[in-house]
């Protein structure tokens, strides 16, 4: 069993006026060593075995097609294998 | 006349819409999200709402409805399509018009009465409207700004393809004050505006300045 993990990001150049809410918070709650919050999504896709090249693929085509909009986000694939 | 009206789940002002149509004088034809048919309609519009509760982002489920699959290749032909809102964020995720819609800069939730100028009354949404013509329209939306890369954003500019600005100010921080844009051909148009909720008196409408969405459709239907 493993598990592809999908995190899609605002582009650098977006605004992201979700993360500087958090961030003005933060200093407001007493924690003032954070300079700047960035907010983004992240997805779990189970697989039923273990990954391979081709599932592999197929979730960077599920990431591009619908996860992200790559007009305005980025994604990054990384897998978690079961212990 | 018949212009279709777009229904998915969580779509909220097709009544308006059909209303609008009929107003203008067409006969408004209810078009389903989950149905592979257009019913031969002579133009599209695509309301407002919450299609499928925003969930992933605006439009990005609805994009892949059964309906887009027909509505995509027969705008990219030449279908007169006006997304409004919810309508123009899910033409965007379907790149029939550039860029996206994302989160107000404020973040919060608009509702108000925006004034807007019409910088292109070439396309097939726009005729009935002076070039240049100021009018008054409700918006209300949380994700209405506009932003696309530099490049996109030059040849818009160059080409006349913002089609709406917003006047007296920016209320959600849209680049170059975008509220509206049509694709190369002019056929395709977004905003986030609702003209269908500015056509009549009766319901306390800021102006009846929608209208002018509705009768260029159709002096364009008629003439075609």
């Amino acid at each position: 069993m493993a598990r592809v993990i999908v995190d899609v990001m605002l582009k650098p150049e977006i605004l992201d006026p979700q993360g500087q809410a958090i961030a003005r918070a933060l200093p407001r709650l007493g924690f003032s060593s954070v300079a700047d919050v960035r907010q983004g999504k992240r997805f779990e896709l189970e697989l039923p075995g273990p990954a391979t090249e081709e599932t592999l693929a197929e979730a960077r085509k599920i990431a591009e097609t619908l996860l992200a909009n790559t007009v305005i986000e980025d994604f990054h694939l990384h897998i978690e294998e079961d212990a | 006349m018949r212009v279709g009206v777009v229904t998915f789940p969580g779509t909220l002002d097709d009544q308006d819409a059909a209303r609008a149509v009929r107003l203008a004088g067409a006969e408004a034809v209810p078009l389903w999200h989950a149905d592979h048919d257009l019913r031969g309609v002579d133009a599209v519009f695509l309301p407002g709402g919450f299609s499928y509760g925003d969930y992933l982002r605006c439009g990005a489920i609805s994009r892949f409805a059964p309906l887009m699959e027909e509505l995509i290749p027969a705008a990219k032909a030449g279908l007169p399509v006006l997304g409004t809102c919810n309508g123009f964020q899910i033409l965007c995720e379907a790149h029939l018009l550039p860029g996206a819609l994302t989160r107000n800069a404020g973040l919060h939730y608009l509702c108000r009465d925006q004034g807007i100028r019409v910088e292109n009354n070439a396309t097939a949404w726009t005729g009935q409207f002076d070039q240049g013509q100021e009018i008054l329209l409700p918006i209300k939306h949380g994700e209405g700004r506009y932003v696309a890369d530099a490049a996109t954003l030059a040849e818009l500019e160059r080409a006349g393809r913002v089609v709406f600005r917003y006047t007296g100010g920016n209320p959600n921080g849209s680049l170059n004050d975008i509220a509206g844009i049509c694709n190369e051909a002019g056929n395709v148009v977004g905003l986030m505006p609702h003209p269908e909720h500015a056509v009549e008196e009766l319901t306390g409408a800021p102006s009846v300045d929608g209208r002018g969405f509705f009768t260029s459709i159709l002096k364009k239907l008629v003439t075609a």
